[in-house]
């Protein structure tokens, strides 16, 4: 348990920092660069990165939108379609998010026990 | 095992970024669009527009003032200082749009879209976009300030562009994946020749060949008369020509060349039109001169229009600006105002080339053999290889038509001779009115003027008003350009222009007003030839019927008029509709809705049932009365609105009454009858499923998003009523695109709004903050500042700052 918190922990700083200077693929990154550090077991490896990023993009497109009264999002829930509802797009962007840093991670966990 | 797992892992994850990096069909590549840090959240924003921004190569310091419809006002040191701010602050607001519309211009929106749009590009191409363009840009070479201005403007357009990283793209950019490229003196031509194509880029001199050949000169001169038998003309009819001096182009001997031509390119829409009138002092309620204008295009988002302020110690303006020109172009300032509608000429014609043989290298001319050349487009297409198409330019112009495109003949070709081809600085005349004081400084400014052509309107606090109808036309013989020319034939070609002065204009009318509407400009006392290309004979008579009604006029009637729903045309055929159809088989439910127009007052107001009934009834009816010009194997195009309805109240059982498919001979009594009940049937249908058909709502009046009118991005259901013919001439899509109004004091006080807003990002509430009250008829005060010293009505003020 420990060390997915770790995990989920470390995901969510590397995510963060690597936003600044890399285009969105830095969530993938980030849950492999995690993954080959702190080794996870099962399910795990999967999901523990994805939740991180899964909580980091759903925060931030929140903390971003919800000051501009979400206009933009709304519009973009009515173009992809979404039904106009921002939060089914921050839900959208969080698993997205999530999908793409799990997968990394699953395969830095692979890279990873080669390395070992 | 191990690596089995690695490889598969890794190829995985390697699926995964592909498809969230890429742009899949019409759907954005979705990791790079939704990550917070970069794509699309980070739009979800209003731009920033305090603090100081540093800009390279400006002499000075800029202020620049946001009023709270986000409208700036630029105070700038000199004109080059104030064009760099001008094209860095549309660029802010509007960079996705200017550079779009520049593309659709140049014929190069398969670069962003894919092969959807080649056709669109290739006629633009044929159409020599680019051609015109370049040409116009060597003509501005002559006046090096203008230049020098316009590279100012592009230089400020790209300090913007440079200081934009991938977050703070706008999101159009995001939504198609690409980014935007540096902005060029050739885009601000290519700008203005969107503008000449929109407004001087349509004829049916093809489609008028093939009628022509079909029904024969008698039938042709019946449906489509050089004037009307009713004409208000622009220029009042009590003009007196005589100071016209020149002679007229004789009309050659010889046959015109009567070839079936079965396809013809897309025409710009023939409600691009306007409305713009003064009034003088004297009838002016509070003894000021008072002009309105409205130009009618278009309804779109980001709106065509960007208003702001410009100023220097030197002269201070303000009003609607096209995004990617210099300038104000439909404004005032503290002396004059002005305002434009389109003149309509007949300034775009076809000849018939013919080729030497296959190589198509020599085109005959005269008793010899011209040489042609070939201009190869390159059009890139998102997604697929680059297409290639030769077109081939005569001294006429460029040969649109070919084997290669919508015809089949290899050694005849059509090609089209375009006043858009002959470059002209139409970017001068705007800047020169900015600064204009007086009626001569106007008539001074717009007298270069080339296309496309306009009714300038204008009013000055000395009290003056004029309007001059301005554009380099073609001095005609008599029935030149109506149809099909003979390109060998060098009698055939355009002899020569109509010198500028003896354009029609009138100064200070003894009417006391002067108005414009599209229609024909003059009477045919006017000594020039100038057939009806399409004029308009609704809107003009019920504006100036108006000031002829009356002695004074306020703002108030202005406004008024401009939000007038009356629908003439509507009014010239009902009454003899209900006077002459026969009524005995109509059904209880037709009777309903028969009578409910019958109680209509003609005024297309939105909670009426009579301008929807109307609205099918007549399409309908117009459909079916020209069931003649329903072809595939040859391009036609059916008489004007006036000439039907002039016809079918005047010779309800001509020829063309009748519907060709039925045995019987339909009268024009017949036709209303049927039609009568396709509509009320269809009404009904349409009343089950979407409720009540009062105007508002049959109408759908909208605002739709440039790029394919994306509904996340438009307006729908508006309330404004109105429609094309109607001083209102706001139809389902299609509109006054902006609404203006100045009273001559001093300084001057203005109104002003258009549908949309000042900010191009639909994740701004200045996105589309005026369309609601622009649809009720409401106008906002536009703020006219006198100095750069903020008011309480700035809500942010930025300075530009020159960078060391």
């Amino acid at each position: 348990m420990k060390n997915n918190i770790i995990n989920f922990v470390v995901t969510i700083i590397i995510a963060v920092i690597l936003s600044q200077f890399l285009p969105w693929w830095s969530v993938m990154v980030a849950g492999f660069v995690s993954a080959l550090f702190f080794s996870l077991k099962r399910a795990a490896v999967f999901f523990v990165p994805f939740l991180a990023i899964f909580c980091f993009w759903a925060v931030y497109a929140f903390m971003v939108s919800s000051v501009n009264d979400f206009t933009l999002a709304k519009k973009i829930a009515l173009l992809l379609p979404l039904g106009g509802n921002a939060y089914l797009l921050i839900l959208v962007t969080g698993l997205v998010g999530g999908l793409a840093a799990g997968v990394a991670a699953v395969f830095g966990k692979q890279l990873g026990g080669l390395v070992r | 095992m191990k690596y089995i797992k690695l490889i598969i892992t890794f190829v995985l994850t390697i699926v995964v970024f592909y498809a969230l990096n890429t742009k899949l069909g019409s759907v954005p590549p979705i990791g790079k669009f939704l990550d917070p840090a970069g794509g699309v959240w980070q739009n979800d924003s209003e731009e920033i527009i305090d603090g100081n921004v540093n800009i390279k190569g400006l002499s000075a310091s800029v202020i620049i003032h946001y009023d709270e419809q986000l409208i700036p006002h630029i105070f700038a040191q000199n004109d080059l200082d104030l064009y760099k701010a001008q094209g860095y602050i549309t660029a802010k607001h509007r960079l996705w749009q200017m550079e779009f519309q520049t593309h659709a211009a140049a014929g190069r929106i398969s670069e962003i879209i894919g092969e959807t749009a080649l056709n669109y590009d290739r006629t633009s191409r044929r159409r020599g976009m680019g051609f015109g363009a370049e040409q116009m840009l060597e003509k501005m070479q002559e006046d090096p300030e203008t230049i020098k201005f316009m590279e100012a403007y592009r230089d400020g357009v790209n300090s913007y562009i440079e200081s934009l990283d991938v977050k703070n793209l706008p999101v159009e950019y995001k939504l198609l994946d690409y980014k935007p490229e540096a902005w060029t003196t050739k885009k601000t031509a290519l700008l203005l020749m969107y503008m000449t194509k929109m407004l001087a880029g349509g004829d049916d001199d093809l489609e008028y060949t093939n009628i022509l050949r079909k029904f024969g000169k008698e039938r042709f001169d019946l449906l489509f008369p050089d004037f009307f038998d009713i004409n208000d003309p622009i220029i009042p009819k009590e003009t007196d020509w005589s100071y016209i001096d020149v002679e007229m182009t004789e009309t050659p001997k010889g046959e015109l060349p009567l070839d079936t031509i079965a396809q013809t390119i897309e025409k710009p829409n023939p409600d691009n039109g306007s409305n713009n009138w003064a009034v003088s002092g004297a009838k002016s309620t509070t003894g000021n001169p008072i002009l309105a204008n409205d130009p009618h295009l278009g309804l779109k988002l980001p709106s065509i229009w960007f208003v702001m302020q410009l100023s220097t110690p030197e002269y201070n303006v303000m009003g609607a600006t096209l995004p990617g020109a210099l300038g104000v172009i439909s404004g005032f300032n503290n002396h004059i105002s002005w305002g434009e509608t389109n003149a309509t000429r007949d300034v775009l014609d076809w000849y018939k080339i013919q080729f030497k043989d296959k190589t198509r290298t020599q085109y005959k001319y005269g008793d010899d053999w011209k040489n042609t050349t070939v201009r190869v487009e390159e059009i890139k297409i998102k997604g697929a290889v680059t297409v290639l198409d030769s077109v081939i330019y005569t001294h006429h112009g460029p040969v649109t038509y070919d084997h290669n495109f919508m015809s089949d003949n290899g050694k005849v070709g059509y090609a089209m001779k375009w006043i858009g081809h002959k470059g002209g600085n139409n970017q001068r005349p705007f800047l020169d009115l900015n600064k204009a004081k007086n009626y001569d400084d106007y008539v001074n400014a717009i007298k270069g003027y080339t296309a496309p052509a306009q009714n300038f309107v204008f009013a000055s606090t000395e009290g003056d008003i004029a309007i001059w109808i301005q554009g380099l036309f073609p001095n005609k013989w008599e029935g030149q350009g109506k149809f099909l020319l003979d390109g060998s034939n060098p009698e055939h070609d355009w002899q020569s222009y109509i010198p500028q002065a003896y354009n029609a204009h009138t100064k200070n009318p003894e009417r006391g007003f002067v108005s414009s509407a599209n229609q024909h400009p003059v009477d045919e006392q006017y000594p020039f030839y100038v057939f009806n290309d399409g004029y308009e004979t609704y809107r003009n008579r019920v504006i100036n019927d108006l000031f002829n009604s009356k002695d004074k006029f306020s703002v108030d009637d202005f406004k008024a008029l401009h939000n007038n729903n009356y629908n003439l045309k509507a009014a010239e055929l009902l009454p003899y509709i209900y006077e002459t159809m026969d009524l005995s088989s109509l059904t209880s439910e037709e009777k309903e809705i028969y009578n409910q127009i019958k109680s209509w007052d003609f005024n297309n107001d939105i909670e009426k049932l009579g301008p929807s009934i109307w609205s099918k009834w007549y399409s309908k009816l117009y459909n079916i009365t020209w069931d003649e010009f329903e072809s595939e194997d040859e391009a036609l195009t059916s008489p004007y609105t006036y000439q039907t309805i002039y016809l079918m109240t005047t010779n309800p059982e001509n020829e063309f009454m009748d519907i060709m498919d039925t045995p019987q001979k339909e009268t024009a009594q017949d036709l209303f009858l049927l039609t009568f009940k396709e509509t009320a049937k269809e009404l009904i249908e349409w009343k089950a499923k979407n409720g009540n058909y009062n105007w508002q709502a049959y109408k759908g009046t909208h605002v739709g998003h440039l790029l394919q009118a994306l509904p996340a991005f438009s307006r729908f259901d508006l309330p404004i009523g109105g429609d094309r013919n109607i001083v209102n001439a706001t139809s389902a899509d299609h509109g006054p695109s902006w609404r203006m109004i100045v009273e001559m004091s001093s300084p001057p006080k203005a109104l002003g709004i258009y549908p949309g807003g000042q900010s191009g990002n639909p994740g701004s509430i200045y996105y589309d903050n005026f369309v609601d009250d622009w649809a009720i008829g409401k106008y906002h005060e536009l703020n006219f500042m006198q100095n750069d010293t903020a008011t309480d009505q700035i809500m942010a003020t930025q300075t530009l700052t020159p960078s060391k």
